[in-house]
């Protein structure tokens, strides 16, 4: 595992949102640094400016002011073709709500991503499946997602999210719609990831959820006022920092 | 392989919400059946009314005296048009109306119609049995003659007529062969005429004018180039008095004839094209409806990776799926249609293969048109806000 590989470096981040003649700052400089094969935990109350933070990690959003390196790469100035290709290769996935395609079996939206990515046919099937495999998931491939429940839902998301082997897992409230023993599974799926050497960044709002990582950083009004070892708040897990 | 599966995907998207789909689709199905039979039956009747004409000769150039103060057509004349170029065949026609022939105690009424060999072919006369006229008949003034199928029916009923005589003013001549069936024609009926040579009719009926001729060119250009010499020739015979003859080929009578119906064409092409461009806009209607309804699945789509282009496509395949397999199902509904008013009302109706192919590619080209506004904003949202929409 290489420890000193920055995969997101933020350098004075901000983002201000301009409705009219009203302008919004919802991030003010934020600098953040994730190295590669941590389980970050951003939490911070609602409007805090956590969506927008991981709207700006996942390249859905384009910053205002500052510096974003992903893996090494500028996103600053990338238009919106380069930043799905961004989004397709080096992110992966996870919502509360898991936004899985109601019309496709569980099968074709693992695929999704790889197809989007442009891998031939055989092998975006052999991927999707053996990914699904991992996630315990192998019976159930010719399934719509309304005949799942929501932990294997949630479980195909995350199949879907590892699928394009991704430099990070973006989970935001991953278990918020879970009740807490499958939401428990769920962080129990991230963790494994994690040791499986996946750089894991876990937005949630629940301090129980968040205690889940080994770092835990803190946003509030638009500023990160802590960033800190789980060590310190829990005696578990390792961090360097 | 990508864009393979992005046709999948379509399919799936428009199978996947069958009612609306079809409803989407019966807009392009009407659009398309229309146009099928309305263009089958202006097609159809144009089809008819050139195949009348053209039964009668394409090149066929017509020359008739008009005028009884002079005298009509001599040998030389005939002989003389012979040598003109772009011509291939000549028959002079000498013809009396309202002739009694007799057969035993039968007598009828009919046209009595004197040429030569040559009559045949240019007026596109087939003998159903026995011979046509021949070059020996004419030297000979031979008594015999051809006769048309209502001959056969008044005078020869469930009989052999060939080697049978009839009797005209006089004459007997013996029945050589008899004519397939013309049908009828604006002319009045084909089958109606008895065909004797001309050498035996001058005889028989006293008279040495020739006021009709038939001319065959011996192509379609040739038919004009010839139709110019004869008028050169008959302007000159009669002194550049134009009232005395007529000089008429079936080519400008086809040319008219075609105009007419291009038209008639063209205006149900029109009506059809309306009822397209109707059903056009409703699949437009109806995927501007699915891309709102469709917000999340864009966003989630966008999030994992999909480029503007993926999901331009996405929408673009499915509305001109949506429209070719509507235009498939107008084009199978608009054969019915048309192969029932072909056999129920006996119209004239004609699918060419060219105008359904035009209607599939016009109807993949509709939900292309249609398709592109809704798709080009489907592919313009922003993942955040599609992703955020309930």
């Amino acid at each position: 595992m290489e420890r000193n590989e920055k995969v997101i470096v933020m350098k004075n981040v901000s983002k201000v949102y301009s409705t009219g003649k009203n302008q919004y700052r919802a991030l003010n400089g934020v600098n953040i640094e994730i190295e590669k094969g941590e389980f970050v935990a951003i939490v911070g109350p609602s409007g805090a400016g956590k969506s927008t933070l991981m709207n700006l990690i996942g390249c859905l959003d384009t910053l205002t002011e500052g510096e974003y390196y992903l893996d090494g790469i500028s996103i600053g100035n990338m238009k919106d073709n380069q930043l799905a290709d961004i989004r397709n290769r080096k992110i992966g996935f996870i919502f509360q709500t898991y936004n899985l395609i109601s019309k496709l079996n569980v099968l074709e939206n693992v695929e999704l991503p790889l197809i989007y990515m442009g891998v031939p046919f055989n092998e975006t099937r052999k991927r999707a499946i053996s990914a699904l495999k991992k996630l315990g998931l192998e019976s159930h491939l010719k399934h719509k997602p309304t005949e799942l429940s929501g932990g294997q839902m949630q479980r195909v998301a995350i199949a879907r999210a590892i699928v394009t082997n991704p430099e990070i897992i973006l989970a935001d409230e991953p278990t918020g719609a879970l009740d807490s023993k499958t939401g428990m599974e769920v962080l129990n799926i991230l963790k494994e990831l994690n040791k499986e050497g996946n750089t894991i960044v876990l937005i949630t709002h629940d301090m129980n959820i968040a205690s889940n990582a080994k770092r835990i950083v803190t946003v509030k009004d638009g500023v990160i006022v802590s960033d800190s070892c789980v060590e310190k708040l829990k005696e578990v897990g390792v961090c360097e920092d | 392989m990508r864009r393979l599966m992005l046709f999948k995907m379509a399919f799936t998207s428009v199978a996947s919400n069958k009612i609306r789909t079809f409803l989407t689709m019966l807009g392009i199905i009407i659009g398309i059946s229309s146009v099928i039979t309305l263009v089958g039956l202006g097609e159809g009747t144009k089809k008819q009314v050139q195949e009348q004409i053209e039964s009668l000769g394409t090149n066929l150039i017509t020359v008739n005296i008009t005028s009884r103060r002079t005298k009509g057509l001599s040998d030389e004349d005939i002989e003389l048009i012979k040598t003109k170029p772009g011509i291939k065949n000549v028959a002079p026609l000498l013809n009396q109306n309202g002739i009694i022939v007799k057969s035993g105690t039968k007598t009828y009424s009919t046209t009595v119609e004197a040429s030569t060999p040559e009559y045949f072919g240019i007026r596109k006369l087939d003998v159903e049995s026995g011979r046509s006229l021949e070059k020996d008949d004419i030297e000979s003034r031979g008594t015999v003659a051809v006769i048309g199928q209502d001959i056969v029916t008044e005078l020869f009923p469930l009989q052999n007529p060939i080697g049978q005589s009839i009797n005209i003013q006089g004459v007997d001549f013996t029945i050589v062969g008899v004519l397939k069936s013309q049908g009828s024609s604006a002319g009045g009926s084909g089958d109606d005429r008895v065909i004797i040579p001309i050498t035996t009719a001058k005889r028989l009926f006293k008279t040495d004018e020739v006021r009709t001729i038939y001319i065959e060119g011996t192509s379609r250009e040739d038919t004009q180039l010839a139709r110019g010499y004869l008028e050169l020739y008959f302007n000159s015979r009669f002194k550049g008095d134009t009232s005395q003859y007529r000089v008429f080929d079936q080519t400008s009578l086809l040319e008219t004839a075609t105009k007419t119906t291009e038209s008639m064409t063209l205006m149900l092409m029109g009506i059809a094209a309306i009822s397209l461009l109707v059903g056009g806009i409703g699949i437009m209607n109806i995927m501007l409806v699915a891309v709102i309804e469709r917000t999340r699945e864009i966003g989630i789509r966008k999030a994992l990776g999909a480029k503007r282009r993926d999901i331009m496509i996405q929408f673009l395949i499915e509305s001109s799926t949506v429209s070719l397999i509507g235009g498939v199902l107008g084009v199978i509904l608009g054969y019915i249609l048309a192969s029932f008013l072909k056999s129920i009302l006996s119209m004239a109706v004609y699918i060419s293969f060219n105008v359904v192919l035009f209607a599939v590619v016009f109807s993949i080209f509709v939900g292309i048109f249609f398709g592109m506004y809704p798709a080009s904003r489907a592919s313009k949202l922003n993942p955040i806000d599609a992703l955020r929409y309930e």
